[in-house]
């Protein structure tokens, strides 16, 4: 197989703060010195390593920095990252938004870029004229869009709203007539950004299904950026993580996958550093997880198992845990004497485990605060026990309930309450 | 075989001084076709009026014309009656105002969907420039209009001569000064915002340094800072284009001269390359600058 993409030493970069400040005597001084004294661009060399959460110490960024790889024609290529990690920025470089600072990047075949769904729509148009003209935005001739045009507006699912102007769309029905276009796209290389995270669930359906025709049918290079990792996991073959600009792992997909999941700021363990604390009770270690597998789906029940010590007998025992949204909202409470009527236990250790079934959480990120104290008197948890896990929707449903989205939705549950349904 | 040949695309830092894409722009040519209709579609979707707004601007702008300049201030039309006078000389002039005007906002207004997606950004402006032609047409044939009425009713000493001949000629020049100096602004306004503060209001300024409401033999034999001011204002480049078709048209004072045509075309085609270059250079990084 050949090489369909190839990132030769690619760097980008930004420069902090308002842009629109730009000055005239940056730009002088940059010209004096390249121009005129043939010496480096004295700005090229003080950016600093793209970390959004340190302050700056330096006006220029990497957003991405000395990137290089190859990408197969035909493979499928997930790229993910952290917030700011310059996913987005790779994408726009690949298709020619904007150029980079240093480096060359090579490709073989057309670049489809979607980097947003319906790019160029006007709301003064209708449905068809858009059609014509997203299409010719993202690179297809007018012909080729007549021939598709049926098949478009099918894929739409928009065919009785097409002569009507877009501006009467629900954001939905917008969304699928962007898509559909973007769908029809027939070029050698793919970009693709996040832009499965839009549409109704019978859509987003639609359109895996057919990215995947895309990809695998028909000899296509995909590279596609998303937050959701059962998708990417279901779609690309290969991955790279990129951290504060830089290529930090790549690998297969599941690999890069977990590779970013143990990185992530996720805290799914917690050891006590000081064991033999000389306490009543000790918290020793804790953990989330899922039941079976490495990733938590909605349909994955979520274990959490901790061991404490008991040092002295403890008056009113209180081992158990708060489940709150990663908003701070509480939102369950589980304790160990829930069924027993237990107040106390013998000194010695203990593992406990919990278990929310499968089914009850819905995606999204969930913090769980320890409680292991005597009650009304301290808790031996202290705030760095705080684990976190992330719930990601399930690979064979498409519900749209993203709890973490909806504000007014404060329950936990994610309502899979349909018993069975038949045709009578 | 050789490997770079192989590549279809290569993305480089900066492209050499010469690299426009002729090719490439001419595959995007249905683009070009579709945002000219999306152009003309959307300018007056929702309005009453619709198209004849078209016709009452200029409409308007005439009679004021009459009554400031032809009424008040007493400036004479070369003996041609006022408003076809006004009128020749407005309709090209808002031709060349207009796409001036749309072109040079080109990266600043098209930011959000140039950030999204390439293509060559050329078409933009390209595609303004050719909408623009409609609304001209609609008010070139409310001149001719005029132009029959005042024929009609007899006595009117304004008639059409050979000249008019190098009317495309002249709309194309029109079109294509506007998008020389478009480009200019366009590029240069990406990085500097101040220059489209001062660009808007040189263009209405612009307006009174080219011979519209009053006659270039007006100006003729008199001398201002020590120079003809004849010559200088047919070193502005819309002057002879603008006179051309006035004495084509109208018979209105005397031919510019065949000198002055060519200087306003050798201009033109400076204006345009030195333009598309600056533009191209300016479609690599402006996302990051605008």
């Amino acid at each position: 197989m050949s090489v369909s993409i190839e990132f030769n030493h690619v760097s980008k970069q930004y420069r902090l703060g308002l842009v629109s400040t730009r000055t005239l005597s940056h730009d002088l001084n940059r010209w004096w010195t390249v121009n005129v004294r043939g010496k480096e661009d004295p700005y090229l060399k003080i950016g600093s390593v793209n970390d959004r959460s340190k302050k700056a110490d330096s006006e220029y960024v990497w957003a991405l920095k000395d990137i290089d790889f190859k990408v197969e024609q035909g493979e499928v290529v997930g790229i993910i990252g952290r917030n700011g990690a310059g996913k987005s920025t790779l994408l726009k470089l690949l298709s020619k938004v904007t150029g980079p600072t240093t480096g060359t990047i090579k490709a073989r075949g057309r670049i489809g870029s979607l980097l947003e769904v319906g790019t160029g729509f006007h709301p003064e148009m209708t449905g068809r004229e858009n059609i014509y003209l997203n299409g010719a935005i993202l690179g297809m001739t007018k012909d080729e869009i007549s021939r598709k045009l049926d098949e478009i507006i099918d894929f739409s699912g928009c065919e009785r709203y097409i002569d009507t102007p877009v501006k009467r769309y629900s954001s939905g029905m917008t969304v699928r007539l962007g898509f559909a276009v973007a769908a029809f796209l027939e070029p050698e290389i793919l970009v693709v950004d996040e832009v499965l995270a839009v549409g109704d669930a019978e859509f987003q359906k639609k359109a895996i299904g057919k990215m995947q025709n895309v990809s695998q049918g028909e000899g296509r290079t995909v590279l596609f950026v998303s937050h959701n990792m059962a998708s990417i996991q279901r779609l690309c073959q290969s991955g790279i993580l990129l951290e504060k600009g830089f290529v930090s792992y790549a690998g297969t997909a599941s690999e890069t996958i977990s590779k970013y999941l143990s990185e992530q700021v996720v805290q799914s363990e917690y050891q006590n550093p000081n064991p033999h604390a000389n306490q009543k009770l000790v918290l020793l270690s804790a953990s989330v997880g899922p039941k079976t597998g490495s990733l938590i789906y909605t349909s994955t029940p979520v274990q959490i198992r901790f061991t404490i010590r008991v040092n002295q007998p403890v008056g009113h025992l209180v081992v158990g845990f708060n489940l709150m949204s990663s908003f701070q909202y509480p939102l369950a409470r589980a304790d160990y004497n829930d069924q027993n009527g237990a107040y106390t236990l013998e000194p010695g250790e203990y593992e406990f485990l919990f278990e929310i079934p499968a089914n009850t959480l819905s995606n999204g990120d969930y913090k769980i605060e320890l409680d292991v104290a005597e009650k009304c008197v301290r808790n031996y948890a202290g705030e760095q026990s705080v684990l976190t896990f992330h719930v990601d929707i399930d690979e064979h449903s498409h519900a749209n309930t993203f709890s973490e989205n909806i504000s007014s939705k404060m329950s936990i549950i994610r309502e899979n309450w349909l018993v069975g349904y038949e045709k009578q | 075989m050789n490997e770079t040949q192989e590549w279809t695309t290569i993305i480089k830092p900066k492209d050499k001084l010469l690299s426009v894409d002729l090719k490439e722009l001419w595959r995007y040519r249905d683009l070009l076709t579709l945002f000219v209709k999306r152009n003309i579609i959307t300018q007056y979707k929702q309005t009453i009026l619709g198209p004849a707004w078209f016709v009452i601007q200029p409409l308007m702008t005439v009679f004021m014309y009459m009554v400031v300049f032809g009424g008040i201030a007493g400036i004479g039309t070369d003996g041609i009656p006022q408003p076809l006078f006004y009128l020749s000389g407005t309709c090209m002039w808002h031709y060349f105002s207009d796409c001036l005007n749309k072109t040079s906002t080109t990266f600043v207004s098209n930011s959000g969907l140039f950030g999204k997606v390439y293509f060559p950004r050329l078409v933009t402006p390209l595609s303004d420039v050719i909408s623009n032609l409609l609304r001209f047409g609609i008010q070139m044939c409310l001149f001719i209009v005029v132009y029959i009425i005042y024929a009609f009713m007899g006595g009117c000493p304004a008639s059409p001569n050979w000249y008019l001949l190098l009317f495309p000629l002249l709309v194309v020049m029109m079109a294509g000064l506007a998008l020389g100096f478009g480009l200019f602004i366009s590029s240069m306004t990406t990085k500097y915002r101040d220059l489209s503060i001062l660009f808007s209001f040189m263009v209405s300024l612009w307006m009174y340094a080219t011979p519209i409401v009053y006659p270039l033999s007006m100006v003729k034999g008199k001398v201002a800072a020590g120079m003809d001011l004849y010559t200088i204002m047919c070193l502005n480049p819309v002057t002879p284009v603008l006179e051309t078709f006035k004495y084509g048209a109208l018979g209105a004072g005397e031919f510019i001269g065949w000198g002055w045509l060519l200087y306003s075309f050798v201009f033109l085609v400076v204006l345009l390359f030195l333009g598309i270059l600056v533009f191209n250079r300016t479609q690599k990084s402006f996302m990051d600058t605008v």
